[in-house]
């Protein structure tokens, strides 16, 4: 059978399981809708949640990312998970308690202000709305590579599956479904990385892989690594970082920000106890780790495998002929993804680091000239090594078709996640909270249909028209979340003394100062070439790059909302008992729309 | 009703200790160990490198999961001693 053939089996029989479960369990009210009835058990929730959270990044991105930058990219497995620390113990379960629908409900009712409520809603569109560009970009190339049709046409099978289980199921047909995503997709990621990890180490759990002997060498494989990069004038895979400040803020924006994702928070809205809330956060966090425990060992394994194919022999000795370059290269050379240019015309693959603005690289400069290399003769896009790793570890077949299905329920179940948190924040907090308070359950429900009907067109055009900058827009998402929504959302259950003022101010001065931090380097509305400065770190302020500014924001949201809230009046009494009641998990009962 | 009221004050007062408890060790294996102490680390060897990237890599992520099910199982002990759980 092709390999063809093999991944429209995967992808296809995926795809009917998802569109199965939608259909028994199709949403009949606006509470199974927005939070699934509020009767999630909270293991399945925490199974969802991972799904949800865990996107194309987590999936695709991610293990690339620290391949390239090493200990440096620690931040993002730190930081993508420390944050379900913060929802666990500052948010969830008082957010549960509270007991409404959305994030702007609280907002809204806390601050006891329709400003208030809408500038969230504002954040909350325009974070989802960015996240949810890269999940359909994601799905698009996962189709093109695995199903070989177009990029656009692929993207159009995506909508049309999200389209018939998100619409119909709502929170409920998306819950169920994420459950059956997650399984799918964690499978995906370990069975090639246990396989990977055996052929290195002879260990087969990769975690305890990363920290083995290479079987090969002798050596522990972090040292053998380590060794073959410097070689090749690169910097240390293990090495230290110089600027700590800075990589200190980008975790904690990454975490600050990930426990300020709407979509997210909804997922705790949807298990039916207080208790459940806390517990939820707990099994979400270990569904998550079974992926990102694995990530750093399918990095360096991924990276010291990519470095022996291109050097059979060693980095000290001839690189790899390109005539006799293995099938996944040529493959992948079809998508654009791996670029190959023989500089010195040699007819072999030399790869090492030609970068002149790094240290290491000026180093290395005098050693390449001298084995009469002109430049690194092979690009390769981070994105492909996920995709790209059972091909380059000699797998068989199915476990291609298996991480072709897998990309594609990382992606697929977090856009939907993403897309109902845009439709209740559209049909919930501003058709009925704001422009017809008196819409029946049913009107309601219609409506929060066809605005997700809406969002799915509006992320599949962007889908199809990516703005340019759309990597830079998931630090703006995180930027926004981290600046905004959750300083709010904290300094309303915790403090009695933060008024609507005091709030709205803290809102708008962490949002603005994080977006206008983000576009003095990344262009005005991130239209390139508009930027003031431009983005190296000599021009940072104090060192802090422009996607570690969330944190900064964070702490500004808190410093004005304080100082406005003290300089003016108490909340009135009912809103100072509200908070007294969202503390205490006694009489929660389930979550309402009224 | 004041016995109540203290007894709920008491109970926030725990609350709030524990979360306080749980964040420092929350920073600490993360931004301390992880990041910032990882220089002081770098004696402790662990599979050909050092305690610190260990837990940039791992030890941090090992340790959430470790201090949110320490949590919700106090939390929820909490919650009965003081009779605020839901029924």
């Amino acid at each position: 059978m092709s390999q063809f053939a093999i991944n429209l089996i995967f992808v296809g029989a995926s795809f009917a399981l998802y569109i199965g479960i939608a259909i028994w369990a199709r949403a009949g009210s606006t509470k199974e809708f927005y939070v699934a009835g509020g009767g999630v058990n909270p293991v399945m929730n925490g199974m969802a949640t991972a799904a949800d959270w865990m996107s194309a990044a987590s999936f695709i991105s991610m293990a690339g990312l620290i391949a390239a930058g090493g200990y440096a990219n620690s931040s993002f497995l730190m930081g993508w998970t420390g944050g379900y620390v913060l929802l666990a113990m500052l948010l969830a379960p008082y957010l549960r308690k509270f007991g409404k629908f959305t994030v702007p409900d609280f907002i809204g009712d806390r601050f006891y202000s329709t400003g208030a409520r809408l500038v969230a809603v504002a954040c909350l569109i325009i974070a989802s709305v960015t996240y949810v560009i890269g999940q359909m970009t994601g799905a698009g190339v996962a189709f093109s590579r695995f199903l070989e049709v177009e990029n656009d046409t692929g993207l159009m099978i995506a909508a049309v599956v999200v389209f018939m289980y998100a619409v119909m199921g709502g929170m409920k047909g998306i819950t169920y479904t994420q459950v059956a995503q997650y399984v799918v997709l964690i499978i995906a990621y370990t069975i090639p990385a246990v396989f990977i990890s055996m052929q290195l180490t002879g260990n087969p759990i990769p975690p305890l892989g990363l920290f083995s002997t290479h079987t090969e060498s002798g050596m522990p494989l972090l040292q053998k690594l380590d060794e073959v990069v410097r070689d090749l004038g690169f910097q240390d895979y293990t090495a230290d970082v110089d600027n700590k400040l800075n990589m200190v803020l980008f975790t904690l924006s990454l975490m600050i920000g990930t426990a300020g994702l709407p979509h997210v928070i909804i997922r705790f809205f949807t298990v039916p106890k207080v208790a459940d809330a806390r517990w939820s956060a707990g099994w979400a966090l270990v569904f998550i780790a079974l992926l990102y425990l694995t990530a750093p060992a399918v990095a360096s394994m991924a990276r010291l495998n990519l470095m022996t194919t291109i050097y059979p022999d060693g980095p000290t000795a001839e690189a790899l002929h390109y005539a006799e370059r293995p099938d996944w290269m040529r493959t992948w050379e079809n998508t654009g993804l791996i670029r190959f240019n023989d500089k010195n015309a040699d007819g072999r693959i030399q790869m090492y680091n030609d970068n002149l603005s790094d240290p290491k690289g000026q180093e290395f400069a005098a050693t390449a000239a001298e084995r009469g290399w002109a430049g690194s003769e092979l690009e390769v896009n981070n994105d492909i090594l996920v995709l790209a790793n059972p091909e380059i570890a000699n797998l068989p077949g199915w476990v291609i078709g298996l991480i072709a299905a897998g990309g594609l329920a990382a992606a697929l179940s977090t856009a939907a996640g993403l897309l109902l948190a845009i439709s209740s924040a559209i049909s919930h907090d501003l058709i009925k909270g704001s422009i017809n308070p008196n819409i029946s359950d049913k009107g309601e429900l219609m409506a929060a249909r066809i605005s997700m009907g809406v969002a799915i067109v509006v992320a599949t055009w962007l889908g199809l028209n990516p703005p340019g900058f759309a990597a830079q827009t998931v630090a703006l998402a995180f930027g926004i979340a981290a600046a905004s929504i959750f300083p709010a959302l904290m300094m309303g259950i915790f403090s009695k003394r933060i008024n609507s003022k005091g709030a709205i101010a803290g809102m708008l001065a962490g949002l603005i100062s994080t977006v206008v931090y983000i576009f003095l380097y990344l262009g005005w509305l991130f239209i390139p070439g508009t930027n003031t400065f431009a983005n190296v770190e000599a021009n940072w302020l104090f060192g802090i790059s422009p996607l570690s500014f969330g944190a900064v924001g964070a702490m500004i949201n808190f410093a004005v909302a304080f100082t406005v809230s003290s300089l003016t009046e108490e909340p009135p009494q009912e809103i100072q008992d509200l908070v007294e009641s969202v503390r205490f998990p006694r009489g929660a009962g389930e979550a309402t729309g009224h | 009703m004041v016995e109540q009221k203290k007894s709920a004050a008491a109970y926030w007062q725990a609350n709030l200790r524990l979360i306080i408890v749980s964040l420092l060790i929350w920073a600490l294996v993360s931004y301390g160990f992880g990041i910032l102490f990882r220089p002081l680390l770098s004696g402790i060897e662990i599979g050909g490198t050092d305690l610190g990237f260990w837990f940039a890599q791992q030890g941090s992520i090992l340790t959430f999961i470790a201090l949110i099910f320490f949590y919700a199982w106090r939390m929820n002990k909490l919650d009965k001693e003081y009779g605020l759980d839901e029924e």
